[in-house]
C-alpha cells in the first residue's frame, strides 16, 4: 500500500509538473471555513488567519512570537506629547496584488489608509454597510469611534490620526486584524461597477500571499505574491485544508495529508508527540477561563463566601480531566506571559474542610445554586460541561448543591449579562492585543456591567487603578497600577480564575521557521518547507 | 435526516403499507402484481391518458404540501431560541442603536405574516436570502455543496446495490444454508447499526491503524481542478486526470460504505424475499419442469421479475439518502449539504436553516414523486385506485 | 386501495391464535435470541442500582481514563475501564440501558397514541379531515427525519425529554398512514357494516371493531419504531442535541468521549456496541413478530 501511495504521488507530481515545476507547498489544516475575506467585519480567528495574515497587512504589526508592536506598512511613526496625535510615515514602493479581477495602477498611499478606517467609521460611506447586515465588530468593540477624532492624509506617504483623549493601548489596536489596510483604488473600481459585495470574496491586499481559489468549506488556495515589498515568500503555494474536527485534523497530520494544524484535541497530543515525523510547538495562551459570581446576589455578595467556594474547588483535577494537562492554574486574571502579571499573588488552595468551615462562619448552609456551563468548546475552556460536572461534585462535598444550566451560546451570554442572573457563570476571554487593559477594563470595569462584566462587580479602588493605567503611557507606572488591581481582585474574588490554557501547534518536521503567536493568530509569513 | 432511521422507518412503513392495511397485500403479492404489470405490454391506448391524469393529480396534491413546508421552515426559524442579530456579532457584542438598525434592515421589525409573505415572494423569484455568517446567497452555497452530497449518495447507493442484490439473490437460492443465515444475519446487523459509531470504527481501523484510506476530504490536495460539474469523479475524468480520479475514489470509499450500510441491508433483505416469492411462482416451476438449467431459470425468469419491487425500494433510498448524509458528513468532514445544515443550526445561521430546510424538503418531494410515477408506470393498478 | 379477497387474518379462536403466534415466533431462532437479549436488558435496566458495580456518577479522581480490566494498565475495580472524569463505564452503560429503553418505550407510546388517533380520524371520516391530516403528515415526511428532529430539538432546547418529543413527532406519521389505510380498507367490509347496522357508534366502531384488525402491522411498526427511536436518540446525543451530560445515555457518552477515539478507544467502543446490541435484539424480535403475525409470509 505504501508503494502504491508513492506511485500515485509520483504520478500526481508528474501531472502537475507541466504547470509549475517543483512548487513548494505548505498545507495548513485549518479549523473552520472563513466567513469571507474582508478582515474588517469578521470576528473569528479562522477568518483572520485566512485574510488578515495572508492577504493583508497593517500600519504596524505584532512582532512574530510577541506582542511588541513593530513597523509594517508604516516605516515609522511619532506620537505627540499629549498622546493624542499619531503621525505615520508609510513605506514607499509597497505594491498591491495583481489579480484576474484587479490590476493596480499605483502603490500603497495615504488614501488607502484613510479609506481603510473611514469605511468602518463613517456611516455615510457606501462601504459602511456593503454587505447585508454587517457590523464592524472589532472597530466598535475596541471603542475606536469613541477615541478617534480624525484621520487625515498629510501627503501621499503620511497619515495623521487624532484621538479625542490619550489611550495607551491605541498603537496595539492598530496592529489588530480589523485595522488591515485595503485598496481604495480597488474599492473605487467595484463601486463603479456596482458590485460592492465582491470586496469580501475577491480580496486584493499588499500581503505575502494572494488568493487563488476558495472552494466553499473545503480548501483555500493561495500563492506567494511575487512583488511583495519584503521579497517573495520561500514557499510558492499555501493551502488551507478546512478540517473542522480536531481528531480528524490530527489524523490528517499523522497521515501526511497536511503539514501543520492548530488546536489539537488535548487527548491527541500524546499520539502526535510520539510520531517521529512531527514536532509539537507549545506556548502559554493569552487567555483566561473563569467563573463569574454574581456579586449582587446573596450569598455571593459576601467576598468570604466567594473565597470559600473557590477554595472548595479541586482545580488540579479540572486541569487534568478537562484541559488534559494543556492548561495552567490561573491565580490572576491575566496570563503570566503578559506584562504586569503579579507573580507574588498566592495560588488558590484546595481545602474542602476550611471551605466548609468558612461557609458555616458566614452563615451559609444548605446552599442550592445554579451553575452555568459553557455550551461550546472555547480555547480557554475546552469542555464547560465537564468542568461543571467536576465542580458540582466538589461543591457537594461542602454541602452546596449545584444545578448545571446551559443554553445555546448567544442565548447563554445574553442571559449571563442579566443583572438578576442566579448562580456562578462560566465564561472566558482571549486577549485581543496583548494589553492588560484588554482584560481588566473589558471584563471587570464598572462600565462593562451588562456588557461583559458578568460579575456585576464595581469596585471603586479597582476602577481607579485601571482608569489611571489606561491614560498613562509610562509602562512602569501602568505595571504598578495593574499590580494593585490584581491584589484587589484576589482579595475580593469576584470570579474564580480557573485556568489559562496552553496552545499547541503540531507540525511536520519539514516545516521551518514557524513561530507561534501569543495572540493566537496563525501567520505563514517567512515559513519554509524543507525539500 | 439520519439516513439510517428514515430509510428504515419510511422504507419499512411503505413496505408495511403495501403488505398490510390498504390493499392487504404481502410483499409477495406485491411482487406478483409487479410481475404481472411487467408482463402486460405497454402501449394500451387508455394508458397514456390515465397516466397523465395520475401525474396531474399528484402534482395538484403537492401544492398545499409545498406551502405547508414553507410555512414550517419559516416558523421553525422564528421560534428558535437565540437572536439572529446577536448571533452575527462576536465576543464584543453589538450596540443597541446598531441592533435596531439591523433589525430594520432584515425586516425583523415587521409583523410576522408580512415577514412570511416577503420571504415567500423572494423565494418564488429564486431569492433564498443571504447567509448571515458568510453574506453569500444561500442558493449559491447550496449549489456549491450539493454535488458533494449527491456524489456521496450515488456511490453509497451503487455500493448498496452492487453488494446487496447479489447477496440477496444467493441467499434466496441457497435458502436455509449457512450462507443464507450468515448473509441475513449480517444484513440485520447492518440494519441495526448506529452509523456514526460505525464510521468512527472504520476511521480508527482503516485510516488510523492500517493507513489505507485518507481521513477526510474529497480529493488529495495535490490536485487542483476547477469544478466543472462539481462531481469529483466526473470532473477528474473530464480533465482526463487518472491519478486524480483514483484519489477521489479513495476518498469516497469509507464515507460511501458508511452511508451505504443501511440501504445495503434493506436491499439485500428485500431482494431475498422478492426472489423467494418469484422462485415459488408457477412459471418458474414450469421453466424448471421443462428442464431449463437452474442458472437460466434464475437469470432469465426469476431475476427479471424479482427485481421490479427491488427497483422501487432503491428509488426510495435515493430520496432518503440525499437528505440523509448529516451523520456521515459530520464524521468524515465531507463538505456537503448535511454538514452545512447542521453547522448552520449550531451557528444559528437562521437564513441558511430556513432556506436549506425548504430546498431539501422540495428535493425529497421531487424524488418521491418520480419514484411514485415510476411505480405507477410498472404497476398500473395504482393509477386507478 | 384495492379490496382483496384474502381472508381476514384475525383469530376466530383467540386462544389458539396466541398459541399459534408463539409457535411461529419460537420457530425463528433469531427472534428467540433477540427476545432473550432484550429480556436481559430490561432486567439490567430495572435492577441497575443493584447490578452495577459502582454508582454511575461517582468520579474516581485517581483513575481517569483507565483501560478495561484485561488491559495491562487496567484496574480490576473497573471491568470496562473509566471515562475522562473517572466514572466506571460498565456502571454507566447499565444505567444507560434505562434511558435507551425508556426512550424507546416513551417514543413508541407517544407516536402510537397520536398516530392511531390521527390515522383513524383520517381514514374513518375521510373528506377534509383526511385531507388536512394527511397533508400535515406529508409535510412532516418531506423533511429528512433526523434533520427535522434536530431542528425541533434546537427549538425546544437540547435535552433527553425534548429529544424524545421530537423523535415521536417525526415517527408518528408512519403510524397514522398505516392506520388510515387499514381503516379505509376495513370500513366497508361486511362485519363493520353489520356492526354499524346493529347500532354501534363511531367511536366503538373504530376502537373495538376496526383497530384490532390492523394490530399485526401496528405491532411490527411499533417494534421498528422502538429501535429507530433508540438510534435516533443516540444520534441526537452524538450531535450534542440529545440527553445532556452527565446523563449516561449511550449516544451522549459516545459523543462526549469522541475526542479520545485514538487515545482511549474503549470509551467510544462500548457505548456504540451497547446501542448496536440493543437495536439488533429489537430488530430480531421485530422480524420474528412479522413472520408470526403475517400469515401470508408463513407459506414461503
Amino acid at each position: 500500500m505504501k508503494s502504491m501511495k508513492t506511485l500515485m504521488a509520483a504520478t500526481a507530481m508528474l501531472a502537475l509538473a507541466a504547470g509549475a515545476a517543483q512548487a513548494k507547498q505548505l498545507v495548513y489544516c485549518s479549523e473552520a471555513s472563513p466567513a469571507h475575506f474582508d478582515p474588517g467585519p469578521v470576528t473569528g480567528g479562522n477568518d483572520f488567519d485566512a485574510s488578515a495574515h495572508t492577504i493583508y497587512e497593517r500600519l504596524v504589526e505584532f512582532a512574530p512570537g510577541s506582542t511588541e508592536v513593530i513597523p509594517a506598512l508604516a516605516e515609522s511613526w511619532e506620537i505627540s506629547e499629549d498622546g493624542t496625535e499619531y503621525t505615520f510615515h508609510l513605506r514607499p514602493g509597497v505594491k498591491w496584488q495583481t489579480l484576474p479581477y484587479f490590476t493596480p495602477t499605483r502603490d500603497l498611499n495615504a488614501d488607502d489608509v484613510v479609506f481603510s478606517f473611514e469605511r468602518q467609521w463613517k456611516e455615510d460611506s457606501p462601504w459602511y454597510n456593503y454587505l447585508e447586515g454587517m457590523t464592524w465588530d472589532y472597530f466598535q468593540g475596541m471603542d475606536m469611534p469613541k477615541y478617534l477624532s480624525s484621520i487625515e492624509k498629510v501627503d501621499d506617504l503620511t497619515v495623521k490620526i487624532t484621538l479625542t483623549e490619550p489611550n495607551s493601548p491605541m498603537l496595539a489596536n492598530l496592529a489588530m486584524q480589523f485595522a488591515s489596510i485595503v485598496s481604495k483604488e480597488y474599492a473605487d473600481q467595484l463601486e463603479a461597477s456596482g458590485d460592492l459585495a465582491s470586496f469580501s470574496t475577491q480580496p486584493v491586499g499588499t500581503g505575502p500571499f494572494q488568493l487563488v481559489d476558495y472552494q466553499l468549506d473545503t480548501v483555500i488556495r493561495y500563492q506567494a505574491f511575487p512583488d511583495y515589498w519584503d521579497g517573495k515568500q520561500p514557499i510558492d503555494d499555501l493551502i488551507f485544508a478546512i478540517t473542522t474536527d480536531a481528531s480528524v485534523r490530527a489524523q490528517r497530520l499523522l497521515a501526511g495529508e497536511c503539514d501543520i494544524m492548530p488546536y489539537p484535541a488535548p487527548a491527541d497530543l500524546d499520539a502526535l508527540r510520539a510520531n517521529e515525523n512531527l514536532v509539537v510547538q507549545e506556548q502559554e495562551g493569552l487567555n483566561i477561563g473563569y467563573i463569574s459570581y454574581n456579586t449582587t446576589e446573596a450569598p455571593f455578595d459576601n467576598p468570604e463566601v466567594r473565597k470559600a467556594l473557590t477554595m472548595a474547588i479541586d482545580k488540579a483535577a479540572i486541569i487534568e480531566a478537562v484541559y488534559q494537562g494543556a492548561g495552567q492554574d490561573a491565580k490572576n486574571l491575566i496570563p503570566p506571559t503578559m506584562w504586569s502579571y503579579d507573580d507574588s499573588i498566592e495560588a488558590d488552595v484546595y481545602d474542602p474542610e476550611a471551605a466548609k468551615a468558612a461557609l458555616e462562619a458566614a452563615g451559609v448552609t444548605d446552599l442550592t445554586t445554579d451553575l452555568w456551563a459553557i455550551p461550546v468548546s472555547r480555547p480557554y475552556n475546552p469542555n464547560g460541561q465537564r468542568v461543571a460536572e467536576l465542580i458540582q461534585a466538589d461543591w457537594a462535598k461542602v454541602g452546596v448543591t449545584a444545578n448545571i444550566v446551559t443554553y445555546e451560546w448567544t442565548e447563554y451570554r445574553e442571559r449571563g449579562k442579566q443583572a438578576d442572573r442566579k448562580g456562578p457563570f462560566m465564561i472566558g476571554w482571549t486577549g485581543d492585543n496583548g494589553d492588560p487593559d484588554n482584560f481588566f477594563a473589558t471584563l471587570f470595569s464598572c462600565s462593562a456591567i451588562g456588557v461583559s462584566n458578568y460579575s456585576s462587580w464595581c469596585n471603586e479602588d479597582f476602577e481607579a487603578a485601571i482608569s489611571a493605567a489606561k491614560t498613562t503611557s509610562d509602562q512602569e507606572e501602568r505595571t504598578a497600577l495593574y499590580t494593585q488591581a490584581q491584589e484587589i481582585f484576589k482579595a475580593e474574588e469576584p470570579a474564580i480564575t480557573l485556568a489559562h490554557s496552553r496552545v499547541f501547534m503540531p507540525m511536520n518536521k519539514k516545516v521551518l521557521n514557524y513561530v507561534m503567536s501569543p495572540l493566537g493568530s496563525h501567520s505563514f509569513k517567512d515559513v519554509d518547507v524543507q525539500e | 435526516m439520519q439516513k439510517g432511521a428514515s430509510i428504515r422507518s419510511a422504507g419499512a412503513g411503505l413496505r408495511l403499507l403495501r403488505q398490510s392495511g390498504g390493499h392487504r397485500a404481502s410483499p409477495q403479492q406485491e411482487n406478483r402484481r409487479a410481475t404481472q404489470a411487467a408482463r402486460t405490454a405497454p402501449g394500451d391506448p387508455g394508458a397514456t391518458h390515465i397516466m397523465l391524469n395520475f401525474i396531474l393529480r399528484k402534482l395538484a396534491l403537492l401544492i398545499p404540501t409545498i406551502i405547508g413546508i414553507s410555512i414550517c421552515a419559516f416558523a421553525f426559524v422564528r421560534v428558535l431560541p437565540g437572536d439572529p442579530i446577536l448571533a452575527m456579532a462576536g465576543q464584543h457584542g453589538v450596540t443597541p442603536e446598531r441592533y435596531e438598525i439591523l433589525r430594520e434592515q432584515f425586516g425583523y421589525n415587521l409583523p410576522i405574516w408580512q415577514q412570511y409573505f416577503n420571504y415567500l415572494g423572494a423565494v418564488l423569484q429564486g431569492d433564498f436570502g443571504v447567509s448571515l455568517a458568510t453574506k453569500r446567497p444561500v442558493i449559491n452555497e447550496f449549489m456549491a455543496l450539493f454535488p458533494a452530497t449527491m456524489e456521496l449518495a450515488f456511490v453509497a447507493l451503487f455500493f448498496a446495490v452492487a453488494v446487496g442484490i447479489p447477496a440477496g439473490i444467493f441467499a434466496a437460492i441457497k435458502r436455509g444454508t449457512w450462507f443464507d443465515q450468515l448473509t441475513m444475519g449480517v444484513a440485520l446487523t447492518g440494519y441495526s447499526m448506529p452509523i456514526f459509531w460505525w464510521g468512527l470504527l472504520l476511521i480508527i481501523f482503516f485510516s488510523g491503524y492500517l493507513g489505507w484510506t485518507p481521513v477526510s476530504g474529497r480529493i488529495a490536495l495535490t490536485f487542483f481542478l476547477k469544478p466543472i460539474t462539481g462531481f469529483m469523479l466526473i470532473d477528474t475524468l473530464l480533465y482526463g486526470n487518472w491519478p486524480a480520479f483514483v484519489s477521489a475514489l479513495r476518498h469516497l470509499i469509507l464515507p460511501a460504505i458508511v452511508l451505504g450500510t443501511i440501504p445495503l441491508a434493506v436491499i439485500a433483505r428485500q431482494t431475498r424475499s422478492a426472489m423467494l416469492e418469484v422462485l415459488g411462482e408457477d412459471y418458474v416451476r414450469t421453466a424448471r419442469a421443462k428442464g431449463l438449467s437452474p442458472r437460466r431459470v434464475v437469470n432469465v425468469h426469476a431475476l427479471r421479475n424479482a427485481l421490479i419491487p427491488v427497483v422501487t425500494t432503491i428509488g426510495l433510498q435515493v430520496g432518503l439518502l440525499m437528505g440523509g448524509a448529516i451523520l456521515t458528513e459530520t464524521i468524515f468532514t465531507w463538505p456537503g449539504i448535511g454538514k452545512w445544515m447542521i453547522d448552520s443550526i449550531f451557528k444559528r445561521d437562521y437564513v441558511v436553516v430556513q432556506s436549506g430546510l425548504l430546498i431539501i424538503a422540495m428535493i425529497v418531494m421531487a424524488v418521491n414523486l418520480i419514484v411514485d410515477l415510476l411505480y405507477a408506470l410498472i404497476n398500473p393498478r395504482i393509477r386507478v385506485q | 386501495m384495492t379490496v382483496s379477497n384474502e381472508p381476514v387474518p384475525t383469530s376466530t379462536k383467540p386462544v389458539s391464535g396466541l398459541r399459534e403466534f408463539w409457535f411461529y415466533f419460537s420457530v425463528n431462532r433469531g427472534a428467540v435470541i433477540g427476545l432473550t437479549v432484550f429480556t436481559i436488558l430490561v432486567l439490567l435496566a430495572i435492577f441497575a442500582p443493584l447490578v452495577a458495580p459502582h454508582s454511575p456518577d461517582i468520579q474516581y479522581r485517581d483513575a481517569l481514563l483507565r483501560p478495561p480490566m484485561w488491559d495491562a494498565n487496567g484496574d480490576p475495580r473497573f471491568i470496562l475501564g473509566t471515562d475522562p472524569v473517572g466514572r466506571d463505564i460498565l456502571s454507566r452503560l447499565i444505567h444507560g440501558a434505562r434511558y435507551s429503553l425508556f426512550i424507546g418505550f416513551f417514543v413508541v407510546v407517544g407516536a402510537l397514541f397520536v398516530g392511531v388517533i390521527l390515522g383513524v380520524l383520517a381514514g374513518y371520516f375521510r373528506g377534509w379531515v383526511d385531507v388536512v391530516i394527511m397533508r400535515i403528515m406529508d409535510i412532516i415526511l418531506a423533511f429528512p427525519s433526523l434533520l427535522l428532529a434536530l431542528v425541533l430539538v434546537a427549538i425546544l432546547g437540547p435535552g433527553l425529554f425534548n429529544a424524545m418529543i421530537a423523535i415521536a413527532i417525526v415517527l408518528q406519521p408512519h403510524f397514522a398512514r398505516l392506520v388510515r389505510a387499514a381503516v379505509m380498507a376495513e370500513k366497508n367490509r361486511e362485519y363493520v357494516t353489520a356492526a354499524k347496522l346493529s347500532g354501534a357508534g363511531h367511536f366503538r366502531l373504530m376502537l373495538v371493531t376496526i383497530l384490532p384488525n390492523c394490530l399485526g402491522p401496528l405491532i411490527v411498526q411499533a417494534t421498528l419504531s422502538f429501535s429507530n427511536a433508540i438510534l435516533d436518540a443516540a444520534a441526537l446525543g452524538f450531535l450534542g442535541m440529545g440527553a445532556q451530560p452527565p446523563t449516561p445515555e449511550w449516544g451522549t457518552m459516545l459523543a462526549s468521549a469522541r475526542e479520545f477515539i485514538i487515545k482511549a478507544p474503549w470509551v467510544v467502543t462500548f457505548p456504540g456496541l451497547a446501542i448496536l446490541v440493543t437495536v439488533l435484539a429489537i430488530n430480531l424480535i421485530g422480524d420474528g413478530l412479522r413472520d408470526a403475525l403475517d400469515p401470508k409470509l408463513k407459506r414461503s
